[in-house]
């Protein structure tokens, strides 16, 4: 008996071993990361649903080099130490090129690991400028525009549409948030004309902010700018309007989409946020906007088309090339010319997108509307 | 040593006096505004203090699953309210059914944890139980995150924006002060139910001494598990109050706010209650001032400051009791 069940483990065992490299011959693997649970987990998802439909679409017309792409999914909560975890467990599960991950924090922790290993990795949310400006990421390439546009964007916006005076830079802290607010002090003080009254970082996810909201009423700020994800904004928004305090309340695309005024309600009225520009004029975009409604009874999320283009990107380095290997891939990378639901896009030498952009967007009636 | 140490309080006292004083006769309102901005925070933090400190006073156990039975508390709420707001009942029954409801869940998780988790390691080493507190917390959270949503979820404000306030609301809203006046309220009919009651009583005879209580007729188990129930009661009303205040919560609203709770309860000295909310209010007010005069990114950072500040001068917490080893 016991000789059995040793026998039947060793049987096991090896197929193990043999099962993996068997299946890894004929596909090839991607694999996506992003956060797919937490509070941030509906930015991963559509990104994820973008990919799922992209990967989708090039297996049905043959797949990449002729062979299937296989997606793999990581789930990193968008926690840096979380998303080490997930790009070992991809690695050494085999993937051969990453999408991902979703927020600048984990993207900047997980690609130590795709750097080492060679791998490509492509971004389709995560706008931290060092990522590609600071040289250190030369394997990284993204499908949105980074936040240095996006600074510029609505600082521009602040001071030539909102014409405000005195601002107050808040921010959660965070490689995201923080990171942009500078940005847009940067901005400010190189336009000049605008005082910033206020520049100060919160805990993410502390039990009330009336202090701090406080403190923004006696700065006299007409304009709050937030660098931050949307559940500390809608916080802040709702005791903003509880406390009658009379300002304007603008962030970048952490908090764009559908969230922001499900979560704040009537009282997310009126703010202005920064996302990918509206690009669905495009008859690509529209079919696929058609196909989502279709298989999840739902509008797309936020990140759902630059998620499908960075897939298509990848798809199209990896037919020019003619391998997957990560040198010749990385070539190709700097080449292409993608027809995506974006539009024609490429990628610059540092490795972010040419072709797409940021535009300004406010809640009207519980959803965004374009402004500009 | 001694010298050392009155010297530094002195200086303490004297820097932190200076700047309030200039800060009062600056902007009086701004600094009033803080105040209550404090107060209500802190009223929040003694709500659940409570809970910490009781339990501490009769089995010298902190019980660090009592964050979430807060937390729970709140999601009650929001599910009653929620169903009974679709089929269309009157606000003013909502709002006393969600409060009655998250009480009443709230107590049934309490009494249970305590049944599960603590009393088979009431005699086992004082580490087994708080370990098992721990695994407590994290159940419940993992719990509710499976069984609801690890998103947040708007939680819409029970309390109305009362009419006639409204040339007051930029300085107080009506919820906070509903916070503030309910806590008091909590506080007088807590304080009257240990002092004159029977259960009380027995309350104060088992934190005393647990086995002459035993002894004297009296049955600790039932004591305890009233005092777990109380406990979770007043943690339940503040998970209501701030879900309304701050209008969302998720499943781990609970983890933070109880442990800035549980310092507040040390502060005070734990294991007393009038030092439990003395302690709640001082790290309450603090932490807005600190932000408001100083930088909102250290308030967490301040928070703990104070609590080494003030166990370098009163090592059992501003209110507690030095006692003597049992001999």
């Amino acid at each position: 008996m016991k000789a059995f069940f040793k026998g039947l483990a060793v049987g096991i065992l090896s197929m193990m071993v043999f099962a993996a490299p068997g299946f890894a011959e004929d596909t090839i693997k991607v694999a996506n990361a992003g956060a797919l649970s937490g509070d941030l987990a509906p930015y991963g998802i559509s990104a994820l649903r973008g990919v799922e439909m992209a990967v989708e679409d090039i297996n049905a017309k043959g797949g990449i080099l002729g062979k299937k792409v296989e997606l793999l999914a990581g789930d990193d909560v968008c926690k840096p130490e979380v998303a080490v975890n997930v790009a070992t467990k991809l690695v050494s599960d085999g993937a051969q090129m990453i999408v991902g991950h979703v927020c600048s924090g984990a993207t900047i922790a997980a690609n130590k690991i795709y750097k080492d290993a060679n791998i490509i990795l492509i971004s389709s949310s995560a706008t931290n400028d060092d990522l590609t400006l600071s040289g250190e990421h030369p394997n990284f390439f993204r499908t949105i525009s980074n936040d240095g546009a996006q600074a510029a964007l609505m600082t521009a916006f602040a001071k030539n549409e909102l014409k405000v005076k005195k601002v107050a830079l808040i921010h959660d802290k965070g490689d995201y948030g923080k990171g942009q607010m500078e940005l847009a002090k940067a901005e400010f003080d190189k336009m000049g004309g605008v005082d910033i009254v206020l520049f100060e970082g919160v805990t993410t996810g502390a039990m009330d902010y009336t202090a701090i909201v406080q403190k923004i009423k006696r700065s006299d700020a007409e304009l709050v700018m937030w660098g931050g994800y949307h559940s500390d904004a809608s916080k802040i928004i709702q005791m903003l309007k509880k406390k009658r305090v009379d300002t304007l309340f603008m962030g970048a695309d952490g908090i764009y989409g559908d969230n922001l005024p499900n979560l704040a309600g009537k009282y997310a009225e009126g703010v202005y946020a920064t996302g990918p520009n509206d690009t669905s004029s495009n008859p690509m975009h529209q079919a696929l906007t058609k196909e989502h409604q279709k298989k999840y009874g739902e509008d797309p999320g936020t990140f759902f088309i630059t998620g499908y283009t960075a897939m298509q990107a990848l798809a199209t380095a990896a037919e020019k090339a003619g391998t997957v290997d990560y040198d010749a891939m990385r070539a190709a990378m700097f080449e292409i010319t993608v027809d995506s639901p974006m539009g024609q896009i490429g990628f610059d030498e540092k490795g972010d997108i040419v072709g797409a952009g940021f535009s300004v967007y406010r809640v009207m009636d519980g959803k965004y509307q374009q402004v500009n | 040593m001694r010298w050392i140490k009155i010297s530094l309080g002195l200086a303490v006292i004297g820097i932190i006096g200076f700047f309030t004083v200039r800060e009062l006769l600056m902007d009086p309102m701004y600094f009033f505004e803080l105040f209550l901005g404090g107060l209500t925070r802190g009223s929040i933090y003694a709500l659940i203090a409570l809970g910490y400190t009781m339990v501490y006073g009769i089995i010298q156990l902190i019980n660090f699953a009592h964050g979430e039975i807060y937390m729970i508390g709140a999601m009650t709420a929001l599910i009653v309210a929620s169903v009974l707001g679709m089929w269309g009942w009157n606000t003013a029954v909502i709002v006393i059914l969600a409060f009655v409801f998250a009480i009443v869940y709230s107590c049934a998780y309490g009494f249970t944890v305590e049944k599960i988790a603590y009393k088979p390691l009431r005699n086992a080493p004082r580490l087994s139980a708080l370990i098992s507190a721990i695994g407590m917390s994290l159940f419940l959270q993992n719990y509710v995150m499976l069984a609801q949503t690890p998103d947040y979820l708007p939680f819409k404000s029970l309390i109305p924006d009362f009419k006639f306030w409204e040339p007051f609301v930029h300085i107080i809203t009506s919820v906070e002060i509903t916070i503030i006046v309910t806590t008091v309220i909590v506080m007088i009919l807590l304080g009257l139910l240990i002092k004159f009651t029977r259960i009380g009583k027995a309350m104060r005879a088992t934190a005393q001494d647990k086995v002459m209580a035993a002894l004297l007729g009296i049955n600790v188990n039932n004591v305890i598990s009233a005092t777990f129930v109380v406990g979770s009661a007043t943690a339940a009303i503040g998970g209501v109050l701030i879900a309304c205040h701050v209008g969302q919560i998720n499943f781990y609203i609970g983890f933070l706010a109880g442990l800035k709770a549980f310092i507040a309860a040390v502060l005070g000295g734990i294991g007393s209650i009038p030092g439990a909310v003395l302690g709640s209010l001082v790290l309450g007010i603090s932490e807005s001032y600190f932000t408001g005069y100083f930088y909102s990114e250290y308030e967490d950072v301040f928070a703990f400051t104070i609590l080494v500040i003030i166990l370098i001068f009163r090592p059992s917490g501003i209110l507690g009791r030095h006692d003597a080893q049992k001999v």
